[in-house]
């Protein structure tokens, strides 16, 4: 069928939405890591701000809550110098019915020229981005199990950092990959980025076979899956999955496939361990390893403020 | 179309050598900051040539520039780097062209963003007219007239020589 | 009012008739097929030269919408939809607002439809009260009142037990029970399991939620010996499943809808809610097993699976669009654009969507069952003629329909639908005709 074109870049090739890793080009991801440097290096002075967003409106439209999601995007938009309103939509409109597309057309009718989006299903950020008028660019917060690209991109930056050539590394994801959309945004940049080991590891119901289409190595076996590894990236366990179908209990999960001291151990000896945030301690993850020489959690808040900085700054200055 | 100029770059860095030399004297303490990438390759040379102690700042517009909106983000956007304070400082900024002054607005507007200097000059190896704003050198080397189409650039060849080059924007 | 329809390329599917000829019809019969004896004076004569003059097509689901769902659809506009297609007969599922549980509800249906005299409408019954699936519907008077069979559409029987005694007491009256194997359970995700919907991050409905609903559906009627349709096969285990139990002798027929027969999940591409359908669309081995038992007649009918759907419930996120697309007009193009593609004569295409769907209605439709879906002399005059050598693109403009939403929209798709109808005849009477 007809008309695939990627809808986050424009007749050039350019960037003008953020959606999704999957289906953006090498050199547009290292552009903006290259990009989210500098930026990273403007936090440093005494004057954050740069005026490159000037008199534009960015509008954070979280259907889904997250605070830290929304405080990192709203502290990058305002050291561009942007205005930035945060939507509440739980209480707003759309609680009493209106319909996404009308909250979109009213919020576009005010102006805004960039919406930061988080919804609870797959798919809602390509709809919106179909619907804003040509100079409005959309970038997705996270959207149902799909993608989670600002936190891929931060990922990447965070190991492109510690670790230098992705070519050389194994990379381990440890939890609930199939209903993470970091997991997903995670995979798609390295395998576009070149890294030739990626294991998804987990049980059976959370980390099912057919997920090695996506380019990974499927592994049911925590010690299996990061032996070796250079970089351990711990995802979340959400209280829904905890108790019921999918896994019996934390308790039992954090035996099997939490990362604890003597798991760590069995990476390499230079291996970083990282986390999207916020970390259960004691159900994926052992506070020691949380909080010790391995960890690079904390950096990677950092780093995602300059990567969402280099996003917006990327797209703002790119026609449709 | 590239044709070379009659200015021979050499000469006129000698020139601008020793005009800098004069704006340092009477300004105490002051530093050297080029303008990326042209102004960098001159403050370069010019600390050397003039014995001042440590490194020469080089500073960015492309934060700052106002053409954020047509052009996207411009090339060198992460070359800023000062290796001293700026707070109370004399600078002397230090660049190949100086045309509509744009460039200078968005660079002293970085400028601020590390702190507030004591004064700031302005050192140009050419100065080719055409000012958009009120900005003017303290000292130029040569001043030349050119059609508003046609763009002038300093280049470094092998062996760290410097010419002049002349393009027709396209 | 008699007719005379001058030389076009005549097809009776049934018997393999094949030839250039002239139809003539008087009132709601047809008289002569092939020769027209010369005194037959036509108050009207249509010219048919360079048509295929076929019985009217019969579609076994297609949603009218009403009552209860007026938004999405009215009887005037989806039957005008109906002869536009060319479909003179059509089963609507009982899935409207109230359920047809009431034979009252479905005298009124038919009743409209009649009056319409647009296309013939036979309305499935539901299976149980309010298609709540715990109590069983008056299966004989909703029989009396015109249901030719009974059904559930998409809600699920969750109780077996119900479900047994449900087909125990169809197949006391012979009673045909038309049933969507679908797993409640696993059949709960929106995008066929596999790696697009793994991709894409959206729940996926395994296989197994067809297979394990046939296993069980098979066994119950070999306990009960109930005569079974099976809607909208979507899997090639699922078609596996159905050879062994015709080859076993079960008496079961199935249909396949236009959407699995042509669309795999990878034309969901950026999450288009056009693909939003329910069966899922599968793999392309799914679609090849569809095709190939469509073809063999392990699959004996293809339908529409007509499913009107307001805008405002289909531009949203991929999950929380209504599942659904419009297809009555598009019955005939997609026929024969598998026809074509599965190098099948032009007969045992349209066998598929004339003579098979009435076979599968069987006595339900009482008399007409002699001569619905195909043409013979002194037959029912439901005709459809259209030009298979013209092309067209589905568009909103193009769409009879009160539902534009499809994914075979020219805007999305780039594709031409082969077969354009030009005239249609539901009793004798002309029900469409084609102005440009």
């Amino acid at each position: 069928m007809l008309s695939r074109r990627n809808p986050q870049l424009n007749a050039n090739g350019e960037l003008i939405h953020l959606l999704s890793i999957e289906g953006l080009p090498r050199a547009v991801i290292t552009q903006i890591l290259d990009t989210a440097g500098t930026f990273l290096s403007v936090s440093e002075r005494d004057v954050k701000k740069v005026p490159l967003l000037r008199g534009k409106s960015v509008f954070n439209l979280f259907f889904e809550n997250s605070t830290r999601t929304r405080t990192t995007f709203e502290i990058a938009a305002k050291r561009l110098s942007a205005d930035v309103i945060n939507l509440d939509i739980a209480r707003s409109s759309t609680a009493k019915g209106e319909s996404l597309l009308d909250t979109i057309a009213n919020l576009s009718a005010m102006h805004a020229d960039m919406f930061v989006v988080r919804h609870a299903e797959s798919g809602a950020p390509y709809l919106i981005a179909q619907h804003v008028a040509p100079h409005v660019h959309v970038i997705n917060a996270g959207d149902g199990r799909h993608a989670h690209p600002t936190q891929g991109l931060l990922d990447m930056y965070t190991i492109r950092h510690f670790k230098g050539d992705f070519t050389q590394l194994s990379v381990a994801i440890v939890g609930d990959i199939v209903h993470s959309r970091v997991a997903r945004s995670d995979i798609h940049a390295l395998t576009t980025l070149g890294v030739p080991d990626i294991r998804a590891v987990g049980p059976k119901t959370l980390v099912p076979g057919d997920l090695a289409g996506m380019g990974v190595r499927v592994c049911h076996d925590m010690a299996e899956g990061i032996r070796d590894a250079d970089v351990i990236i711990m995802l979340r366990l959400q209280n829904e999955r905890m108790s019921g179908a999918m896994l019996p209990s934390a308790g039992e999960y954090f035996k099997r496939f939490g990362l604890t001291a003597d798991k760590l151990a069995l990476a390499k000896p230079d291996a970083i361990v990282m986390h999207p945030g916020p970390i259960n301690r004691g159900v994926e993850i052992d506070s020691s390893v949380a909080d010790g020489r391995a960890s690079v959690i904390l950096p990677q808040v950092t780093f995602g403020i300059a990567v969402r900085m280099a996003v917006m700054s990327t797209i703002a200055g790119n026609e449709a | 179309m590239t044709q070379t100029l009659n200015l021979d770059a050499e000469a006129l860095y000698a020139a601008l050598r020793d005009g800098v030399r004069r704006l340092l004297a009477e300004r105490p303490d002051a530093a050297l900051v080029g303008i990326w990438s042209g102004g960098a390759w001159l403050a370069g040379r010019l600390q050397a040539d003039l014995g001042l102690p440590g490194e020469a700042g080089t500073i960015t517009s492309a934060l700052h520039r106002d053409d954020f909106g047509e052009r996207g983000m411009a090339t060198g956007a992460g070359a800023t780097k000062l290796p001293f304070a700026i707070e109370g400082r004399h600078i002397v900024l230090v660049d190949d062209v100086l045309f509509t002054g744009r460039t200078i607005r968005a660079v002293v507007n970085e400028l601020y963003d590390f702190g507030r200097p004591a004064s700031v000059a302005l050192a140009v190896l050419v100065d080719r007219g055409g000012r958009q704003l009120p900005i003017e050198p303290a000292f130029a080397a040569a001043r030349v007239a050119l059609a508003p189409g046609q763009r002038l650039r300093l280049v470094q060849t092998e062996g760290g020589r410097l010419t002049f080059d002349v393009k027709e924007r396209t | 009012m008699k007719l005379l329809i001058k030389n076009g390329r005549l097809i009776d599917p049934a018997r393999g008739l094949d030839r250039i000829g002239d139809l003539a019809t008087a009132g709601d019969r047809i008289v002569a097929l092939g020769e027209v004896p010369r005194d037959f004076s036509p108050a009207r004569t249509i010219d048919a030269t360079g048509l295929v003059v076929a019985p009217g097509l019969v579609d076994l689901a297609a949603r009218l919408r009403e009552p209860g769902h007026e938004h999405e659809g009215m009887l005037e506009s989806e039957l005008a939809a109906a002869a536009a297609g060319g479909v003179t007969s059509l089963v609507c599922p009982p899935d409207t607002d109230p359920p047809l549980d009431e034979p009252g509800l479905v005298e009124m249906l038919k009743f409209r439809a009649r009056k319409l005299s647009r296309c013939r409408v036979f309305p499935l019954g539901a299976l149980t009260r309010g298609l709540a699936g715990e109590a069983l519907t008056e299966m004989a008077e909703l029989t009396e009142s015109g249901c030719v069979g009974f059904s559930q559409a998409d809600a699920p029987v969750l109780n077996t037990l119900t479900l047994q005694r449900a087909l125990q007491y169809a197949s006391t009256f012979g009673y045909t029970v038309w049933l969507r194997p679908q797993d409640p359970w696993l059949g709960k995700g929106v995008a066929a399991s596999g790696a697009v919907a793994t991709r894409l991050g959206l729940a996926g409905v395994p296989a197994a939620a067809e297979t394990v609903a046939l296993f069980t559906l098979f066994e119950l009627m070999r306990t009960t010996g109930a005569r079974v349709h099976l809607e909208r096969l979507s899997s090639a285990a699922g078609v596996e499943l159905l050879r062994r139990a015709k080859a076993e002798g079960l008496p079961v027929t199935a249909d396949v809808s236009i959407n699995s027969l042509h669309l795999t999940d990878v034309d969901i591409g950026f999450f288009d809610p056009a693909l939003r359908l329910s069966p899922p669309v599968r793999q392309q081995r799914d679609r090849d097993a569809l095709r190939a038992a469509l073809a063999d007649g392990t699959i004996d009918v293809l339908v529409s699976d007509h499913t009107p759907v307001d805008s405002d419930e289909k531009t949203l996120p991929f999950a929380e669009a209504t599942p659904g697309a419009s297809g009555l007009e598009l019955l005939l193009g997609l026929a024969l654009h598998w026809g074509e593609q599965a190098g099948l004569p032009l007969t045992t295409t349209l066998s598929r969507i004339t003579c098979d769907p009435v076979r599968v209605l069987g006595p339900a439709i009482g008399t007409l069952a002699a001569s619905a879906g195909r043409l013979v002399e002194g037959g029912v005059a439901d005709v459809c003629m259209f030009d298979p050598a013209a092309r067209w693109r589905v568009g909103d403009a193009t769409l009879v329909s009160q539902g534009k939403h499809t994914p075979f929209a020219f805007a999305s798709s780039g594709f031409e639908l082969p077969g354009r109808v030009r005239a249609t005849l539901v009793a004798g009477t002309v029900a469409y005709e084609a102005t440009a």
